[in-house]
């Protein structure tokens, strides 16, 4: 089976001359369609630029990303502004929700990007990730838990192929860390998101397929302690 | 429009204080038409009313006061007669005088020395009473003076005597001086401070300020060819308008106040929005992220000057309106017209439009990276 998403010999660097940072080294990775990847590490070992790289923010130094068949390497600025908007999902650190959006309303706006064949209904998407009673409400009348969740439900409403989640408990604490990535995990494995989630916290790996570590901009499979 | 309504809504305390700068700005700017606009009519309105194409000057008068320093003769008038293109040509004369009306009534007026039943006789133009010598046809301001049809008004120095036979309907005005319409030969002797029983030379009636023309076609004369064969130096009725007393000077100082409320207007509105895309940045950038496209968002941002223009400038052009209403029933040189206002509504608003442009196009620059953590 094709992946949703594939990264082969990915290498990033930063800056020139003497100051050149390595921030990917030859990373490569699959992730089939519902399932869900970990990738952990110290900060600074290249984890938001693997998600940049994946989520077309930013192209790689040498090597191919692609999307099923979608080579990102061939497509132009408005193109791949185009695949963010129609088959990649970000959920970024604490929601990063619209300030002035209520929730249901959070969830409306990527479907005013543009036009969308199939997008899911933005009032059950609430309902389905627990916040259909908070529909009315904006951010800051909002847990940090529950903008999460509406964040997740704006990240998939476009039905994307694949979801990139950039800590999404760093500002939770363990109960709502456990709750977030379960509903991420059901998400992904329900309707077939390939799913890549960037995170610190060890404690909620249990949910995930797969636990990839990434040090030093060099991604490989981890210790038996650290899964 | 999804993303800008509702944060015009959200954010309503400051974009309302924006709009408050923007209203201010549109009384003021509505304010100083109407003062443009009454300071025009109170200099030239009796020029403007003129149905003439140009006035043939003395040569190389000067033109800051070609109405008070030109002679011309019935050479020059005789020549414009004859040339190609020209459909009336007839003297005028135009002198600024003190008077008092046998009531006591104080007042200066613009004498404008017209020939009878030609084309600037008030009573062919308007239906006025015939003037005859020793008579005058005032303007409506001048009767606001409180002079009557029928009152006596007494030249000074010379104790000429002019009797009021009617009063216009409309202001005409000269140098902010009511006009007095009268026959050429009265005003002739009025400029020369003819008193009465004083014994008049013939070259007084020779003389006039300038040759009133009417064309069928302006590009039909050879204005320069004419200009020489004359001995004139000729102007267009609006060219003229800057030899009226204070005339360039005012306009041109109302003017430059208009402008600058127009570039302020473009710098605060583009203060404001720099300041907003700033504050966005992190926003902007999740946005880019999930796939937004440059030509959303600036069509956003857009969309949200446009409703903040529009709406203040309503608003402060409706305020200002019914302030300049008030001011125009007072004595003050003020008057309200449509198209002055319609002109500085459409500048307020492109200008203030594109401050709005320049800043949201910072929007472009903004890095959909900075979206994910480490950028934060």
């Amino acid at each position: 089976m094709t992946a949703a998403l594939s990264l082969k010999d990915v290498t990033l660097t930063h800056g020139d001359g003497e100051e050149i940072v390595l921030a990917l080294d030859h990373v490569s990775l699959e992730v089939g369609p519902g399932e869900l990847v970990a990738i952990v590490g110290p900060s600074g070992a290249g984890k938001s630029s693997l998600l940049a790289v994946a989520g077309a923010l930013t192209p790689p130094t040498s090597g191919t990303v692609r999307l099923g068949e979608l080579d990102l390497g061939t497509a132009s600025r408005r193109e791949l502004t185009r695949i963010r908007r129609e088959r990649i999902g970000f959920v970024f650190q604490s929601g990063n929700l619209i300030p002035a959006l209520t929730s249901l309303d959070q969830i409306r706006l990527p479907l005013t990007f543009g036009t969308f064949e199939n997008p899911r209904d933005p009032r059950r998407l609430l309902a389905e990730v627990g916040m259909e009673h908070k529909a009315d409400r904006r951010p800051h009348q909002l847990s940090g838990g529950e903008r999460q969740r509406v964040g997740i439900a704006r990240a998939l409403v476009t039905r994307p192929q694949v979801l990139l989640v950039d800590e999404p408990t760093a500002a939770l604490d363990r109960q709502r860390s456990q709750d977030v990535v379960a509903l991420l995990a059901r998400e992904a494995h329900d309707h077939g998101v390939a799913t890549v989630m960037v995170t610190h916290d060890h404690d909620v790996l249990h949910h995930c397929d797969r636990v990839l570590e990434m040090i030093d901009g060099r991604l490989r499979e981890p210790l038996a302690e650290t899964a | 429009m999804f993303l800008a309504l509702r944060e015009l809504r959200f954010a309503r305390g400051r974009f309302a204080l924006m709009g408050a700068v923007v209203a201010l700005i549109a009384i003021l700017v509505v304010i100083l038409s109407g003062l443009s606009v009454g300071l025009a009519n109170d200099g030239v309105s009796g020029l403007q009313r003129m149905p003439v194409a140009s006035f043939a000057f003395q040569e190389n008068v000067s033109k800051d006061a070609a109405f008070s320093r030109s002679v011309v003769g019935q050479d020059a008038l005789d020549t414009w007669a004859e040339q190609d293109g020209v459909i009336g040509a007839v003297p005028f004369g135009n002198t600024l005088v003190n008077a008092r009306t046998d009531q006591g009534v104080e007042i200066d007026l613009a004498l404008f020395g017209i020939e009878t039943g030609s084309f600037l006789d008030p009573a062919i133009r308007y239906g006025s009473a015939e003037v005859q010598e020793g008579e005058v046809v005032i303007s409506r301001t001048a009767a606001e003076e409180g002079i009557e049809v029928g009152d006596t008004i007494i030249l000074q120095p010379s104790e000429a005597e002019l009797t009021v036979v009617d009063i216009l309907d409309d202001q005409h005005t000269f140098g902010h001086v009511d006009v007095g319409y009268l026959p050429l030969k009265t005003w002739q002797e009025a400029r020369a401070g003819v008193r009465p029983g004083d014994v008049v030379p013939d070259r007084v009636y020779e003389e006039f300020t300038a040759v009133a023309l009417q064309v069928d076609d302006e590009s039909a004369v050879d204005w320069a060819a004419a200009d020489e064969a004359a001995g004139t130096t000729s102007l267009t009725r609006e060219e003229s308008y800057g030899a009226s007393p204070g005339y360039t000077a005012e306009i041109a100082t109302l003017q430059l106040i208009q402008w600058f409320l127009y570039a302020i207007s473009a710098l605060v509105i583009g203060a404001f929005f720099t300041v907003l895309t700033i504050q966005r940045r992190q926003e902007i950038a999740v946005l880019r992220a999930m796939g937004a496209s440059t030509r959303y968002l600036l069509r956003d941002s857009l969309v949200q000057s446009i409703v903040l223009l529009v709406v203040s400038a309503g608003i402060g052009i409706g305020i200002g309106l019914a302030l300049g209403a008030a001011v125009s029933a007072t004595a003050m040189p003020f008057a309200l017209e449509a198209a002055p206002i319609a002109v500085a509504t459409v500048l307020l608003l492109v200008l203030g439009l594109l401050g709005a442009a320049l800043a949201v196009l910072r929007i472009t620059r903004v890095d959909p990276l900075a979206a994910l953590g480490g950028s934060r």
